[in-house]
């Protein structure tokens, strides 16, 4: 299985290489991978379908858990089967609709990359690979939909995409950082015998949420759905692949995978119930005030997301098998609609529905395509969409609460989803022909067969719902750890409630699709309200932030040093000063006081002196003088305390640095006071309480006893190893010597630097 | 004596901290320097202090004994003070040039880039 995810990162990498040559005839021959991953897939049915489980493990970085195993159970296969399948029509679709465009490699090389990684993602079985495989969706999602990057449209629909859907991803990483922490480990499939003490976890409700956040963000559900309907500026292509069967379902597919680890009673479902059926009432309702094809199709698919997400949150058998056949349902014509809206687009230049009519007399087969999809979307016998319709219904009706409540949501919504299949399959092939489009032909075959295999496998699974029962429905149902009862999918249930239903959302579906037709003026009206959409939120939100951020920023970031240095000096008092009065006994030896001789008492008045009278002159050149006084009454001190070579360095750096300034001070101008008298006492309490605050730091440090470990072995070993008789020596030239030879090159870099400095000739212009 | 170095050290703090936040140039180097007086002092007192007695073996023994200085505050030292030195007089010199093209020694002149001024 590995070299069948990493087959489509390679051929992304061979496109940056060989692309040149897929941009012409060759193009259609990418379609190779995705349908050789296809068959490929296909051979484990038999397998899976017998109940088995295909386990494969890599180890990565075993250390942190994270390896990546991969699990072919009934789930995985029904989502690689679908993104491979779909790829594969949609690879072959591509090769005509972006015909001879410049980038068509790159196109294919997104699109690959993508592929892979959402085969990677679903067939994870560690988090932290689903993880990384989550991301690398997101990121070449935001290529994918902003491929048309000369349009500052598309790369803000692209940018808004990568911001919810990387969100979505930060909560990912969070959720399964905290399961892997309870669970003790990464593996999904280990984590399933331990449902109990998850959800029993004093964590257990975070992980729920940022799961939950997760799963939301990818498959835009409100609040979080208008990135999806931004990411229909991508080429059509894209929004098929992307939106009907992929990226957006990868949200579903966490909560599907995450049924039997996190099902844990009332919250699950009263969330997931909530925040489904508010998203597909919302944007079903939405669908009505759209006339741009995609955008229907667009608003449509958030609305199929909703029950999805629904169906999980009933999580009855019966409602997961719903969700399980609705994925393929809403996949294979949802797919074929956005396929067909890209012939339309391709040949006629627009997607306004309002002006499309009577396509039919041009695009025959297009045609037929629109017709069936918009049956199964709309769940007309016999198709597939009529058995996923009734499973849901199945499932509304028997959930304990709420039950009537639920099913007129979900009728509801079915019947605007009907009118969406319609508006958008039908529509545009029906009535009088506009003069204008006349002219159109029936593209190439690469770009109408693929709708017309998917619209007509949708009726054959629907006829024989058998074929799909064995594959992933029980499979499916088999692995989400509840009770398994036998079941058989079928297409006539004989009249019971359930038919009755089906029956009424038919005819409202058809009422509503003749009564109503797209209007401009609908869609004007609800622009109204956009003020208040979660759109305009989160975009004003996001502007605030960088607001903030600017103000921040300017705050901290004044451009002065001495703001910066008084900030670092206010903090380490505060944060020195409560560490020290809060743990601070003073236990000092006053009695040695009385061993000091004249001179330590006079070499110490001088060093005062000299401190405060380089603080407090007006004169530049007597600052400079007592600072050289300060330096020699040092070199004084480090000879009385036995430290005979500190004495002469210091003597001789003093004396070269006093020289150095005398040397340069006669070209400065003249030494002020530059700052007001409120800022010097302000700066003067600052310094003066961080010097208190060293003196009690070094006075609390000298009572602690000293390590002399290391001192010892210098002491013992200067003559023996280094036959030196200077330790201080010794040890910066024998033990340390490779440090000095670096602090050498350090000086010579600096001379260098000066050297370079007093020799530098600026030209005119610059001086300017 | 260490109660009368460690004030000494912490008024070398004060006062070098003080000088660095004024605005002139030639104070901000003075502020250094003394700041870097103030730490070697610090460094040393660690070490504890011992009169009379540098880290030297005598040229009859072969290893160091009886009461002796600490050699390692020493040593480190000894590498601060010829670092800073580095640094000092690359900053004099900067703070020369620096006066040779702008005109200033005010820091509160300089926090522009050209782009901006």
């Amino acid at each position: 299985m590995l070299e069948a995810v990493l087959l489509g990162f390679l051929f992304s990498l061979f496109l940056v290489f060989a692309g040149s040559y897929f941009r012409g005839k060759l193009a259609v021959l990418s379609s190779i991978i995705p349908i050789s991953l296809f068959v490929y897939f296909l051979s484990f049915i038999p397998e899976v379908s017998n109940g088995e489980v295909i386990y494969e493990n890599h180890e990565w970085i075993p250390s942190f858990g994270v390896n990546l195993s991969f699990t072919l159970d009934g789930l995985a296969l029904l989502f690689v089967l679908m993104i491979t399948g779909i790829g594969s029509l949609v690879f072959l679709y591509t090769s005509a609709y972006l015909k001879n465009h410049n980038y068509l490699d790159r196109f294919y090389g997104y699109l690959s990359l993508f592929m892979a990684s959402m085969l990677g993602l679903v067939l994870s079985d560690n988090l932290m690979s689903l993880f990384i495989f989550w991301e690398l969706t997101s990121i070449s999602s935001f290529y994918l939909i902003g491929f048309n990057n000369d349009k500052a449209d598309s790369r803000k629909s692209a940018l808004v995409a990568l911001g919810i859907t990387g969100i979505g991803g930060l909560l990912l990483l969070g959720g399964a950082v905290l399961l892997g922490d309870v669970a003790g480990t990464y593996r999904i499939s280990e984590m399933l015998s331990m449902r109990d003490a998850i959800t029993d976890s004093s964590h257990y409700i975070l992980i729920l949420l940022l799961i939950f956040g997760a799963a939301f963000t990818k498959s835009a559900q409100f609040p979080f759905h208008f990135w999806l309907p931004g990411a229909m500026k991508a080429p059509t292509p894209v929004s098929t692949y992307l939106h009907s069967a992929t990226m957006v379902k990868a949200g579903v597919y966490l909560l599907f995978r995450m049924t039997p680890v996190l099902n844990g009673g009332e919250i699950w479902h009263t969330i997931l119930i909530a925040v489904g059926g508010i998203t597909m009432l919302y944007s079903a309702i939405h669908i009505i005030f759209r006339t741009d094809l995609k955008g229907i199709l667009a608003y449509s698919t958030i609305s199929a997301l909703g029950i999805l997400v629904f169906l999980i949150g009933i999580g009855t058998q019966a409602a997961l098998i719903a969700a399980a056949v609705f994925i393929v349902v809403h996949a294979l014509y949802k797919a074929s609609l956005f396929l067909i809206t890209g012939i339309i687009d391709h040949e006629t230049g627009t997607r306004d529905v309002t002006q499309l009519a009577g396509l039919r007399k041009v695009l025959l087969p297009v045609a037929i395509a629109g017709f069936i999809a918009a049956l199964i979307s709309g769940g007309v016998p016999p198709t597939l969409g009529f058995v996923g319709k009734d499973l849901i219904y199945e499932s509304t009706l028997h959930f304990t609460s709420n039950a009537v409540l639920l099913t007129i949501i979900a009728i509801s919504t079915n019947v605007l989803l009907f009118y969406a299949g319609f508006v958008a399959g039908v529509k545009p092939f029906m009535g009088q022909l506009p003069k204008k489009f006349e002219n159109i032909h029936l593209p190439s075959p690469l770009m109408w067969v693929p709708p017309l295999i998917m619209t007509f496998a949708g009726v054959v699974f629907g006829i024989f719902p058998g074929l799909i029962e064995s594959a992933f429905a029980k499979p499916i149902a088999m692995t989400q750890a509840i009770a398994f009862e036998d079941f058989h999918l079928k297409l006539w249930h004989g009249f019971n409630t359930i038919l009755g239903l089906s029956a009424i959302t038919l005819v409202l579906g058809t009422v509503l699709y003749l009564k109503l037709s797209p209007r401009h003026a609908l869609e004007n009206s609800i622009a109204k309200f956009d003020f208040i959409s979660p759109k305009v939120l989160f975009l004003k939100l996001s502007e605030g932030f960088a607001v903030f951020s600017k103000y921040w920023t300017n705050f901290f970031q004044t451009g002065y040093l001495r703001h910066y240095i008084s900030t670092i000096v206010a903090f380490l008092i505060l944060l020195l000063g409560y560490l020290i009065f809060s743990d601070f006994s003073l236990e000092t030896d006053f009695t040695a006081l009385a061993d000091l001789t004249i001179y330590e008492i006079s070499i110490l008045l001088m060093l005062l002196a000299g401190v405060l009278y380089t603080v407090f002159t007006k004169s530049r050149l007597a600052a400079v003088a007592a600072l050289g006084v300060v330096g020699l009454s040092f070199s004084l001190l480090f000879l009385f305390y036995s430290a005979p070579d500190l004495a002469m360095t210091q003597f001789s750096v003093d004396t070269l640095t006093v020289i150095l300034f005398v040397l340069v001070l006669y070209k400065l101008p003249r030494y002020l006071n530059l700052s007001e008298k409120w800022l010097r006492i302000k700066h003067g309490i600052l310094s003066v309480s961080f010097g208190i605050l060293i003196t009690l730091l070094i006075l609390r440090v000298l009572t602690e006893p000293k390590n002399t470990e290391i001192t010892e072995f210098y002491a013992e070993n200067a003559y023996k190893l280094a036959h030196g008789k200077n330790v201080v020596n010794v040890i910066l030239v024998d033990f340390r010597g490779i440090d000095t030879m670096i602090e050498i090159s350090v000086l010579i870099v600096a001379a260098l630097g000066v050297f370079g400095l007093l020799k530098l000739r600026l030209k005119t212009r610059d001086k300017k | 004596m260490e109660i009368i170095l460690a004030v000494i050290t912490g008024v070398l703090y004060a006062s070098g901290i003080y000088m660095i936040l004024r605005r002139s140039m030639v104070k901000l180097i003075l502020g250094i320097i003394l700041l870097g007086n103030g730490v070697n002092l610090l460094i040393f007192l660690l070490g504890r202090i011992t009169k009379g007695e540098p880290p030297i073996i005598d040229s009859a023994e072969k290893v160091l004994e009886g009461v002796y200085a600490d050699p390692i505050p020493q040593a480190l030292i000894l590498t601060a003070i010829v670092i800073s030195f580095g640094l000092q007089s690359f900053a004099i010199i900067l703070v020369k040039r620096t006066y040779k093209v702008l005109k200033t020694d005010d820091l509160d002149q300089l926090n522009t880039t050209d782009e901006d001024s």
